[in-house]
């Protein structure tokens, strides 16, 4: 078949005058409009169309979106649950959703209700939405192609078991997640099954338990976002090809607390990131390939801690800047690869001024070892014996593997 | 006993070493605080030099005094006064002049740096009450040294054994007795053979303030149980005034049987 330039000219200006003329239709909602509530508005519009919600309060709840529709809010008008149940559904292609206060999710322990939640649609863009008191914030369910832009999710929750996540994706691919805020929720950003997905720029604190969650996620991009100060810092596990950039994982101090736990982790990049007083900077367990490079750990209880089953990975150009301890190593088998990083308990020296150390450093202390051994031990920490076994250790090992060493240690951290 | 204790304290206020006791931890001090800019990590090293220290300098400093000022206590001895007041009055000379050099000497560079609108107050607070405690008990164990052993370079070498057993050797069998019984609870055992060592007591209650209680693992959260409340804390402080009360006494009782 030819392609006749006109025709496409044709088909071109034919389309983009009914998208212009559909999209131009405006629904208006409030008090004193034709449509009093949401629900009314989207039963009556077409493919297309444009919801303009106008400030004030709409105690909504179960509203099903189940078209291609804009629904955008004047000055945050508020959705009001009252916790009912779920309030929006998303279940049609191509529906943006800008602007809305919504609150008061029903809580439930049979269903997961959620703010806003998207089933099985593409092309989605939930964005300048504020999420409050919510059980789950954003739902995302079997969706693809779609945008989370710029929300604010604060939830209240008390206790792990009745409460939700605030961001989460479930079967859903090619997901962008961006700039967003979360704050006191079960898991700030939770992804299970969800391939392709770029997490970046949010802001994920003080939530219960993890700031950001995942599991048998591939392939998944996590670029500078902060996570501070939650329950148990960030758990990620049995994914493959993950890359985490620059991002800040801080203050996640306690029992049980880490920076990130990376458990079946393979293949993955961990690059620039900041570890910064975390009782654990990573825990590592059965990750194998994965390489760290150019990340600063500081002042951490353990910078690194390696549960066993790790095998070719590579950790170099790392500051370690004043943590307890520098690495936690269970096995007496080492096949990672150390090499110029900058520890600052290095004490070596360096001759002929090439900005690498002359002697190796060891960053497996012997009390270490103990303390891995017999958990209890660990009172001893600080004390004149514990500081002199670790010297005499520092200077012939026997507990430690041998070839856990970086040979070219930095004598200056890097910038 | 009072007067003795005036005399003993001036004597050695004017001597040489309480100068140089004070002036070292005066410079320890400034070197932490103006060369790390950190009032947290600053109290940690703090917290290594006292507990190592202190004991130390109290045991050494104790030794040397009774045996120095040996032929004054028996010209003392020959007048009117009880015996339990000269040791006594001597003990609180020494111990509380080297207190005073510890705490003046701490307190200057961070009263200078600004303590008093940290909040860190109470844990530098916490290590000057360890210091002083420290400066009590070892002092104490040294003249109880120095009275059972006619024999200075014998009294010497007991003393130095005492602080070695104390700060090391004592750390070392806690150890392996921790790993040959590790398939044992052990919490109950960790805590009373922290309570029984002065200087591990001291060391465990300025690591719990430091929040460092979290690295601790599950002990220490037995142990943050036990010394966060009021009553925990109450029985630390009582386990280390026994440790000043016990020695004390036997000087009291030793001293009065004692032939000169």
């Amino acid at each position: 078949m030819r392609n006749n330039p006109l025709h496409i000219i044709f088909f071109v200006l034919y389309f983009l005058g009914t998208t212009l003329a559909t999209a131009q239709k405006e629904i208006k909602v409030c008090d004193t409009c034709t449509f009093t509530s949401l629900k009314q508005a989207i039963a009556s519009a077409v493919s297309g169309d444009t919801i303009l919600v106008k400030p004030g309060t709409y105690k909504e709840y179960n509203v099903v979106i189940d078209k291609p529709l804009t629904i955008k809010g004047e000055k945050f008008p508020v959705i009001d649950g009252e916790d009912k149940g779920e309030i929006i559904r998303i279940m049609a292609d191509n529906v943006t959703i800008d602007g809305l206060f919504v609150m008061n999710v029903g809580t439930s322990y049979t269903s997961d209700h959620a703010a806003i939640r998207v089933v099985r649609s593409e092309n989605f863009l939930i964005q300048n939405v504020v999420l409050e008191k919510l059980f789950f914030g954003i739902y995302i369910e079997k969706s693809n192609n779609g945008r989370v832009y710029h929300n604010k999710v604060i939830g209240d929750a008390q206790d792990e078991y009745n409460s939700g996540n605030g961001i989460q994706l479930w079967y859903s691919n090619h997901v962008v997640v961006e700039q967003n805020i979360v704050q006191k929720v079960r898991d700030g950003i939770y992804l299970e099954f969800s391939d392709n997905i770029l997490i970046k720029d949010n802001v994920s604190t003080n939530n219960l338990r993890y700031g950001l969650h995942f599991m048998f996620s591939n392939d998944d991009v996590y670029k500078n976002n902060t996570f501070e100060n939650n329950g148990a810092g960030v758990a990620v596990m049995f994914s493959k090809r993950i890359k985490m950039h620059q991002n800040t994982f801080k203050k996640n101090w306690g029992m049980a607390s880490f920076g990130v736990l990376l458990k079946e982790i393979n293949d993955a990049e961990i690059k620039e990131n900041v570890f910064e007083e975390n009782t654990v900077g990573i825990n590592i367990e059965g990750s194998n390939r994965i390489v760290y490079s150019g990340n600063n750990f500081i002042r951490n209880g353990y910078a690194i801690k390696v549960l066993g089953a790790c095998y070719e990975n590579t950790f170099e150009k790392n500051n370690f800047l004043y943590n307890s301890f520098d690495l936690s190593y269970n096995s007496k088998i080492n096949d990672n690869v150390f090499r110029n990083n900058y520890w600052s308990g290095y004490t070596g020296y360096d001759l002929n001024k090439d900005g690498v150390g002359d002697v190796p450093f060891r960053p497996v202390k012997l009390f270490s070892y103990v303390v891995n051994k017999t958990p209890e031990t660990i009172i001893l920490m600080r004390s004149l014996f514990i500081d002199l076994i670790d010297f005499s250790e520092k200077v012939s090992p026997v507990f430690t593997p041998d070839n856990l060493q970086d040979a070219t240690p930095k004598m200056t951290p890097f910038q | 006993m009072l007067k003795i204790l005036k005399y003993s304290f001036f004597d050695l206020i004017r001597s040489r070493w309480s100068y140089v006791y004070f002036l070292f931890y005066l410079g320890l001090g400034s070197v932490l605080l103006f060369l790390n800019n950190d009032l947290a990590k600053a109290i940690i090293t703090l917290m290594n030099v006292i507990t190592i220290l202190v004991p130390l300098i109290g045991t050494v400093f104790g030794v040397m005094y009774y045996y120095n000022s040996k032929e004054f206590t028996e010209l003392l001895l020959a007048q009117p006064i009880k015996r339990s007041s000269i040791f006594i009055g001597q003990y609180l000379g020494v111990s509380l002049s080297l207190a005073m050099s510890l705490i003046i000497g701490l307190g200057i560079p961070f009263a200078l740096y600004g303590l008093f609108q940290s909040n860190e107050i109470w844990d530098f607070g916490l290590l000057l009450i360890n210091g002083l405690f420290l400066t009590l008990i070892f002092t104490a164990l040294a003249f109880n040294i120095a009275l059972y052993n006619e024999n200075k370079i014998k009294g010497f070498s007991y003393a130095i054994l005492l602080w070695l057993f104390m700060a090391v050797i004592y750390d070392g069998l806690f150890l392996m007795t921790l790993i040959a019984f590790q398939s044992y609870p052990l919490d109950g055992f960790s805590l009373v053979a922290t309570m029984s060592n002065p200087i591990d007591l001291s060391r465990i209650l300025i690591l719990l303030k430091l929040d460092i209680s979290a690295l601790l693992g599950y002990t220490g959260a037995v142990f943050q149980k036990f010394f966060g409340t009021g009553l925990g804390l109450l029985v630390s402080i009582l386990a280390l005034s026994l440790w000043v009360v016990l020695p004390t006494l036997n000087m009291y009782r030793k001293s009065r049987k004692k032939d000169f």
